[in-house]
């Protein structure tokens, strides 16, 4: 028992860093080694060295940054053991969004699991979170209060489906992250029946067509040509979530402004966006399943890294779990993962 | 409950009112009686019950959740019912989802009073475990449906382990409550039950209705629909007018059967019983400018008064006893009769006259400042009424005797009207003179002048002149042609615009609501005070303009509200025309104004010519003018 968890694992100012085998996990600058657990901006940033991460996310990253985001990549395997330095290395599925997963990493019998972002909930466009045992659990803590309990996305997509034949001459703009909501609401629309186009705002395009290319079925999605606004009367419209109040969505035929995101939950969040139809729909998991997930893994010590810590550090105390809040920076900045990318920063209102 | 909670949900956050008017429709459409009927009613303001203190639900919620992490929940969300809501463990699928009669509460330590599995995930069993373990003498046995079993966890009977149920006792899965089965057992149970029925229904619903239970039980529930939407939607679904439903609502109670029954088409018309029923007021369109006057014959019209006060009706009749029945609604249809005491001896008559409520001191007209004085006030107690005697200036009459006069022309109603406020003789009620006139100008002239013009020292309380085609019937809404008002000049400011806030519904994408501000003296020299805010008055034109103005002059943003850039040489002049000014204490400044509305965009003004606070001051002083003289006034402020 010489070995300390910090020995592999510590904190820089670049963020998770594992000194054994010289590599740090969601950098949030440049270093020369990263293991990159999912392709959301906060966590899979451009400019580093090599680049460990799942083909999936590998590409997620071509796609958002250019082909030559790194100068070298490396492609991670589900489950295969890698030795890096002097550690062993394996991935999980995290179940968070295409390719996401949680990074193991292992030295003399002890184990720690850096989870990145993960929910239980089902998604049909990614593998489901696997749980991984260990003594040290890292997790995130988006919605990390007991209030947030994500309902069950059928029930939130019907709700909007709903909406539609109530109000089939109103456009539904609905405001969802470029990367896996987005693509999620399209596939749990198709689970309901909505057979027709799902309209695309520019800056979902990209990202789409990649999980159609990784085998995801969305059905058609054409994107909005802007002179054909008017004439989308009682289609369904997804774009970034800061377009929903932008002078882009004002050309909708009279639009029902509607938001997915676990934030929904609660109505001011929801009333300060202007939303007029919250839909609950979470790629994060809920406080249920982050208690669920902390006792599943058998930790003896949880390190927390963004969100609400409190609470969450609170609770592993009554359970008898260490815990202690990593406070780190840089990451989920506008509440749910993912700062738009290409979006000019100046623009979004600011105080989300 | 459930579905009345999800549309009460939906119905929050939609701002369009066409929208809103759908989502009722098809509620009650598609709800059974007598659910909607319930709805209906509280919605209208129609359901009476002991309401639950806050204080009561926080140690309800605190029993099952660890206080810390409610406290720093309740810190997030921010409102105690909605944290309540969402944070109180209990089954979020109906209870059919999952036949299977499962036992709670009477486990180990490790597992948790939490209701039904999610089960939708097939992952959901495990989800019981993992919820916060309060303390476990605080923990309260499983609630049952069965009621004898509920009787015995009232918190009085003592709670936790010694009423644990034992081992292997099955509790069915809570059921439901119907809106019918809350109100009912709200309005009949005393309140050291209240408590146990309660955390029964909150185990029951869902988030959305536990949500709305809360609101309702604590009395906070704030639709945004107002009666008149609601009645609406129950008319259209036999296709009748909202005044249809009107004429017949108030003979009906709660759970309105018969009128769903009428207005679907399978019942008679619901005969009122009320003797003194409400008729729905007919309303006037404005004369926009003296040109809208040429077009029509002066000779064709009669001329009065517009009182600055409250529309009322006052209603009088018998019931089968012989008992004379008195009410006063109010434009809206609202019974407003207990908040008027003094009006009732003067309702003798039976029939229905409509007037112009206000506050009457050694027989002057006050102004609408000390009125309000009085409509604000819950309790009316004998000192109010002393002090702020209300007073009823009727301008038409609609019944008489029996009989319905208001199929009559004007011409034959006003004659009616006189002679029963000349057969009345009574203190509180009074006739609205006719102002003689031959051409327009005569009106243009005792419009603005009213105190010349026959008005003497009430004309402070006059807000322009109404005028009123003698041939045409009373008819209820809001016919073009026979009724226009026409109100005197509006006080107008130059203000500086301070905040702008996103608008709802179509304007949601603009900043549309202006908080602008005055010049006064401040600690600092001189400096922008706000004075009220603005959002409409201008084009949609102008609203994109200003919208560019706000976006390209932020200085600082919370949430939907911006700051703009303003000072004494940047600033955007907006003149703010207004129909009166108010004491405030949530404006900083001290003054509100009365009906806000940006009257022109100043591009061309510098800031610093913009108007100073001590005009709406003095504006203000003009009013309270008549507040009575002496202290007592001051000190009941």
């Amino acid at each position: 028992m010489s070995q300390r968890a910090s020995d592999l694992l510590t904190l820089t100012r670049e963020g998770l860093y594992c000194p054994l085998g010289r590599f740090h996990v969601d950098p949030t600058r440049p270093v020369e080694r990263a293991l990159i657990t999912h392709g959301h901006a906060d966590h899979a940033r451009a400019g580093h060295g090599t680049v460990l991460a799942t083909p999936e996310t590998l590409r997620i990253m071509a796609v958002r940054y250019g082909e030559d985001f790194c100068t070298s990549r490396q492609e991670a395997r589900l489950s295969e053991r890698m030795r890096i330095g002097d550690v062993i290395v394996f991935f999980a599925p995290a179940g968070h969004v295409l390719g996401s997963a949680q990074i193991a990493i292992e030295r003399e019998g002890q184990r720690i699991v850096v989870s990145g972002d993960y929910k239980r909930a089902p998604d049909p466009t990614c593998l489901p979170f696997e749980t991984v045992p260990c003594d040290v659990f890292i997790t995130e803590a988006t919605f990390g209060l007991p209030v947030f309990r994500h309902p069950d996305t059928r029930g939130e997509v019907r709700k909007l489906i709903e909406s539609v034949t109530l109000f089939p001459e109103r456009a539904h703009i609905v405001g969802a992250y470029a990367l896996g909501k987005a693509q999620r609401v399209m596939a749990l629309l198709r689970e309901e029946g909505w057979d027709r186009p799902i309209h695309l705002h520019g800056a979902m395009e990209k990202l789409t067509e990649l999980y159609k290319r990784e085998g995801v079925p969305l059905g058609e999605t054409p994107k909005v040509v802007a002179a054909d606004r008017k004439d989308l009367h009682g289609a369904i419209v997804l774009c970034p979530p800061s377009s929903i109040q932008d002078l882009w969505s004002r050309k909708f035929p009279d639009p029902v402004t509607a938001f997915a995101s676990g934030w929904m939950r609660v109505r001011a969040r929801a009333r300060q966006k202007g939303v007029e139809l919250p839909l609950v729909i979470s790629d994060h998991s809920d406080w249920p399943d982050l208690c669920r997930t902390i006792l599943d893994t058998g930790a003896e010590e949880v390190w927390v890294t963004h969100g609400q810590e409190d609470a969450l550090v609170h609770w592993c105390g009554t359970r008898g779990i260490r815990a202690k809040p990593l406070h780190m920076l840089g990451y989920g900045d506008d509440g749910e993962a993912e700062p738009d990318p290409g979006h000019d920063p100046k623009m979004e209102e600011a105080s989300a | 409950m459930n579905d009345f909670a999800h549309l009460l949900d939906r119905l929050a956050y939609e701002p369009r009112r066409n929208a809103k008017l759908r989502l009722l429709q098809d509620f009650f459409a598609g709800t059974p009686d007598p659910e909607r009927g319930w709805a209906l009613a509280a919605m209208t303001g129609g359901l009476t019950f002991r309401e639950a203190k806050p204080a009561l639900i926080r140690a309800l919620v605190e029993e099952r959740v660890d206080p810390v992490l409610f406290a720093l929940s309740h810190n997030y969300v921010g409102d105690l019912a909605e944290t309540t809501a969402l944070i109180w463990p209990g089954p979020e699928e109906s209870s059919d989802a999952f036949p299977s009669p499962r036992t709670r509460g009477e486990g180990s330590d490790d597992d948790l009073v939490v209701g039904a599995t999610s089960g939708s995930d097939g992952e959901g069993a495990s989800k019981d475990e993992v919820l916060p373990d309060p303390p476990p003498h605080h923990r309260l046995p499983a609630r049952s449906a069965d009621d004898a079993v509920g009787r015995e966890l009232s918190p009085r009977a003592g709670r936790g382990d010694a009423l644990s149920p034992g081992p292997g006792h099955n509790n069915p899965p809570p059921s439901v409550p119907t809106l019918a089965e809350v109100v009912e057992t709200l309005a009949t149970t005393p309140k050291r039950a209240l408590l146990q029925h309660l955390a029964h229904w909150l185990d029951a619903l869902d988030e959305t209705g536990r949500w709305a239970l809360l609101k309702l039980v604590t009395g906070n529930l704030r639709v945004g629909v107002s009666a008149r939407l609601a009645k609406t939607a129950v008319g259209a679904l036999g296709g009748h007018e909202a005044d249809a439903v009107e004429e017949v609502w108030h003979g009906l109670k709660p759970p309105y059967t018969e009128l769903f029954a009428w207005v679907e088409g399978r019942g008679e018309r619901p005969e009122s019983r009320n003797p003194a029923p409400f008729r729905p007021p007919m309303l006037s369109h404005p004369v926009e400018e003296f040109e809208d006057l040429e077009t029509l014959e002066p000779e064709a019209f009669s001329a009065e008064w517009k009182w600055d006060g409250i529309r009322v009706q006052l209603a009088g009749g018998r019931d089968n006893q012989g008992r004379q029945v008195q009410k006063v609604y109010s434009r809206t249809g609202e019974d407003i009769s207990e908040a008027f005491p003094d009006l009732m001896d003067a309702i003798t008559f039976n029939g229905a006259l409509d007037g112009e409520l206000l506050i009457l001191r050694e027989g002057r007209v006050q102004s609408f400042n000390v009125l309000q004085q009085r409509l604000n006030r819950k309790a009316v107690t004998g000192k109010l009424l002393d002090e702020f005697p209300a007073h009823v200036r009727v301008y038409d009459v609609l019944a008489a005797e029996g009989e319905d006069l208001r199929g009559l022309p004007f011409a034959e109603r006003r004659p009616r009207l006189e002679a029963l406020v000349r057969r009345l003789d009574h203190g509180r009620i009074d006739l609205s003179p006719l102002v003689p006139f031959t051409t327009w100008d005569e009106v243009a002239a005792a419009r603005a002048d009213p105190a010349s013009a026959g008005a003497g020292a009430d004309a402070d309380a006059i807000e322009g002149v109404m005028l009123k085609r003698l041939n045409s019937p009373y008819l209820p809404g809001r016919p073009k042609g026979p009724w226009w008002k026409w109100k005197r000049e509006p006080y107008v400011v130059d203000a500086v615009m301070m905040y702008a806030q996103r608008g709802h519904g179509k304007r949601s994408s603009f900043y549309s609501d202006y908080t602008f501000g005055c010049w006064r003296e401040g600690a600092e020299g001189e400096e922008l005070v706000p004075v009220g805010k603005a959002y409409h008055g201008f084009t949609d034109a102008e609203l994109q303009k200003l919208d560019r103005y706000v976006r390209n002059h932020t200085t600082k943003r919370f949430g939907p509200v911006r700051e703009v850039a303003y000072g004494r040489e940047t600033g955007l002049v907006l003149e703010i025309a207004f129909e009166g000014v108010q004491r405030s204490t949530r404006h900083k400044s001290g003054v509100a104004m009365r009906f806000p509305r940006v009257s022109r965009i100043r591009w061309d003004k510098p800031p610093a010519e913009a108007d100073r606070v001590d005009v709406l001051e003095r504006i203000l002083a003009r009013g309270e003018r008549e507040v009575a003289p002496g202290a007592a006034m001051e000190a009941s402020e």
